[in-house]
């Protein structure tokens, strides 16, 4: 362990110095499920503007937030990409380092879709009520919580393939989960009428809709806690799986999946922007106000990332598989008055 | 004796030693089975080497290989220039989305100059042939020449990864009907382009010298700014680890008085050469970004969370070698009057040198393909577009590494990444072997055995 000290003294003395210098490019982090996005504007950015590439980095919305939260000054980052809203715990620990003003962009919206081996069963409609049968940890038969007896996709729903039930879902680190929790398990466990039956039991509210989302535990809900490309692999070797994916995702790769529709619906750019898919999030990214006119192209680089030609139908944003934003227009003005969120909301 | 006199009793009859009796049919049997246990073991370690190799090179030789097109394009005053002046800071306002269609425009003119037929036509449906990355090469060459507008300039540009896929045979018919981004009509017109030599395969340099790209243009992408990455940590572990390296080694050598606590340091260093490299990783977050707050992603931290790991290999490696050297080359440089420190410096590190550079290169090859400490420093994750510009921003500029690199590649959704993973492990591998080549030419060569 000396020669260990000896280094890092050595390393203090010889990098000291020479780290005094200003920073002119763009820092952003977050999210992977942006970063794609924002790699592609960075890139559009740099070609078309004097300012140096922006730096993208990805580590998930929370690890990014948490970074943006740090404090104000070169040393931290100015963009946090989010895969979800801002939550008011992470507003407050902004607020105690500091990073009162925060600029909130919506950039567009992201499906998540349903899909399985394009050679594999006959997946190709599901409901959320088929979901929370499958996956539910334990649902109410005769007025007990009973462990999800079902083992098949058809003991959940006949008209789905009698397959034995191995679904690979985000794990809880992704934002992802907590969309495919809310508007599919809970809406499913309020479709099938089991979340009346808990509350019938005399479960209080915030408990039974905890139930609702609890997931089964026994090894046929697998938990993916890396990317996409993870649950890709999974379902390559396994032809009798469903995964949850992004709809960028998913149509980049359409030669090999095959997607099932949600609640009748097929998931599309259209389907989504329109509000008829029921499972879609907003993207985010949070500026940090008191970056701009400090970091130069702080400010282009977000109007570029939201410009038309970017963001909006038939841009490159919309081409990867990301849904445009209808209300494009207002967040261009927001950003252009830099307009920050209203503190403790 | 009560044993001896039994055998003798039991009417054994004198053997003759050319004869092989039970026992030792038996023991010369488990020998060849040992020896056939042996050769299988190396077959198999052999088979699964050749496997892999097999595999790697199948699957990442056609990263080497690129498709473009070769189109004149018309460069519109109308579009680019409105005013005349051809001014640069004016022709600025025309952005890549500007030129797009100058792109769409000459390729779809050269497919009717070709004669080939087809079933477009709209110019606007060629961009599922060419990549995204020709806008901003016309736009580049424009304004460093504002003078080329008006007139009709051969570009070379990048096809698009489908169109690079079905040239490679990776993209097929029955893939292209289940795929969005290019139907099979467009296949129709490429084939009628490379009949043509519209469309050519050429050799990839971009793969090695270019930096990454974003995930809608992988034909874009390449290894170099990565490879500068690991070139500038590379060059913190040599210059950090070899000196700390040897003047650890030759003071405990041939200096330091054995005692417990230079037997504890020793035990310790022999540890530290244990410690799985993802420990350096944290300790590098703690200590370097957290505590001194280097930036994150750089190669400097990079390099000393990779010192850290390789000093122990070195220490190691130089000790053995140190040891090699026979005391009577010291006894006599003592004898004739050298001071301890010039007996060292002019007779032992001379001849040590071979196996110290030896396990340098070593500890080098294994930083290099090192990946896990680099999680945790933020250099896996992040995207290498900027080349640095000087040797000091080599060092502070975030940048990623080859392996942090192929890991990024091999994660990304578009399935023209998954060839250039494979073909940056070749470009790796290769970095590796000559390493290792070196360092077995210089042990051949130069290292003296008593």
């Amino acid at each position: 362990m000396t020669k260990t000290l000896t280094v890092s003294a050595l390393a203090l003395a010889v990098a000291s110095p020479a780290f005094a210098q200003s920073r002119d490019n763009v820092q952003v982090a977050g999210s992977s499920t942006v970063l794609p996005y924002a790699s592609i504007v960075a890139e559009a950015f740099g070609e078309n503007f004097d300012f140096p590439t922006p730096v993208v980095e990805s580590g998930g919305s929370s690890a990014g937030l948490k970074r943006f939260c740090e404090g104000v000054g070169e040393n931290t980052i100015d963009i946090a990409n989010a895969s979800r809203a801002i939550r008011p715990a992470e507003i407050e620990a902004c607020a105690a380092n500091g990073v009162d003003e925060i600029i909130e962009v919506r950039i567009g919206y992201d499906g998540i879709v349903f899909a399985s081996q394009i050679d594999g069963p006959d997946f190709t409609a599901f409901e959320p009520a088929d979901w929370f049968r499958a996956l539910a940890a334990e649902m109410p038969v005769d007025g007990e919580m009973v462990t999800n007896p079902n083992t098949t996709w058809a003991d959940a729903n006949a008209d789905l393939p009698a397959v034995e039930i191995a679904a690979f879902i985000p794990g809880t680190k992704h934002g992802t989960r907590e969309v495919f929790e809310e508007k599919v398990l809970l809406q499913g466990c309020e479709d099938t009428g089991a979340m009346a039956a808990m509350m019938k039991m005399g479960m209080s509210e915030d408990d039974a809709e905890d139930a609702c989302m609890a997931v089964r535990t026994d090894g046929r809900s697998v938990d993916i806690d890396g990317d996409y490309t993870e649950t890709l692999a999974r379902i390559d070797s396994n032809p009798e799986g469903v995964g949850v994916f992004g709809l960028a995702f998913y149509e980049n790769n359409t030669d090999t999946l095959k997607v099932a529709t949600m609640g009748g619906v097929a998931p599309s750019t259209e389907t989504i922007s329109s509000g008829e898919y029921p499972v879609s999030r907003p993207l985010f990214f949070y500026i940090k106000k008191a970056h701009l006119g400090v970091i130069p192209g702080l400010k282009d680089f977000a109007q570029f990332f939201v410009a038309d030609e970017i963001a909006g139908p038939g841009g490159p944003l919309a081409d990867y598989g990301l849904v445009p934003d209808p209300e494009l227009a207002e967040t261009q003005a927001k950003i252009e008055n830099e307009e920050t969120m209203n503190a403790g909301s | 004796m009560t044993d001896l006199s039994a055998g003798a009793a039991s009417g054994q009859t004198p053997r003759s030693l050319t004869q092989t009796d039970a026992r030792t049919k038996k023991r010369n049997a488990a020998e060849k089975r040992f020896r056939a246990y042996g050769m299988a073991a190396i077959a198999a370690g052999m088979f699964f080497l050749v496997v892999l190799l097999g595999s790697i090179v199948t699957n990442g030789v056609t990263a080497f290989q690129q498709t473009f097109l070769q189109v004149p394009v018309y460069l519109d005053p109308e579009k680019l220039d409105k005013t005349g002046n051809r001014d640069p800071e004016e022709m600025k306002k025309v952005s890549t989305f500007g030129y797009k269609p100058l792109v769409e425009d000459a390729v779809f003119a050269a497919v009717q100059a070709a004669g080939i037929e087809t079933a477009f036509e709209d110019a606007g449906d060629m961009d599922a042939l060419f990549s995204a990355s020709a806008a901003a090469q016309l736009r580049d060459r424009v304004l460093a020449n504002p003078d080329l507008v008006g007139e009709t300039v051969t570009f070379k540009i990048l096809a698009s990864s489908r169109v690079d896929g079905y040239l490679k045979d990776r993209v097929t018919r029955d893939s292209v009907a289940r795929d969005k981004n290019i139907d099979a009509a467009h296949l129709d017109l490429v084939d009628g382009m490379r009949d043509a030599s519209l469309v050519t395969k050429s050799f990839n340099w971009d793969f090695i010298t270019g930096s990454d790209a974003s995930e809608s243009r992988p034909e874009q992408a390449g290894m170099g700014v990565a490879m500068l990455g690991s070139f500038y940590m590379m060059l913190v572990v040599l210059g950090l680890a070899l000196p700390i390296g040897v003047a650890a080694s030759i003071y405990l050598e041939e200096f330091a008085p054995k005692n417990r606590f230079t037997d504890l340091i020793e035990v310790n260093i022999s540890n530290l050469a244990a410690v799985p490299s993802i420990v350096f990783g944290i300790l590098g977050l703690a200590v370097f970004i957290q505590f001194v707050e280097l930036p994150q992603s750089a190669p400097i931290v990079g390099g000393l969370v990779l010192t850290l790991m390789t000093l122990p290999t070195i220490i190691i490696a130089t000790r053995a070698s140190l040891q090699s050297v026979p005391p009577s080359i010291r006894d006599a440089a003592l004898g004739v009057g050298a001071s301890k420190m010039q007996s060292v410096f002019h007779h032992v590190l001379p001849l040590a040198m071979p196996g110290i550079l030896t396990g340098t290169i070593i500890g080098l090859a294994q930083a290099l393909g090192e990946t896990a400490p680099l999680l945790l420093i933020g250099m896996v994750g992040y995207i290498a577009t900027n080349y640095p510009d000087n040797i000091a921003s080599g060092f502070f500029d975030p940048n990623s590494a080859m392996p942090a690199q192929i890991y990024e590649w091999a994660k990304r959704a578009d399935p023209a990444y998954y060839e250039r993973a494979w073909g940056g492990i070749i470009i790796l591998l290769v970095f590796l072997f000559a390493m290792n080549a070196i360092a077995i030419i210089l042990r051949r060569r130069f290292e003296r055995r008593w």
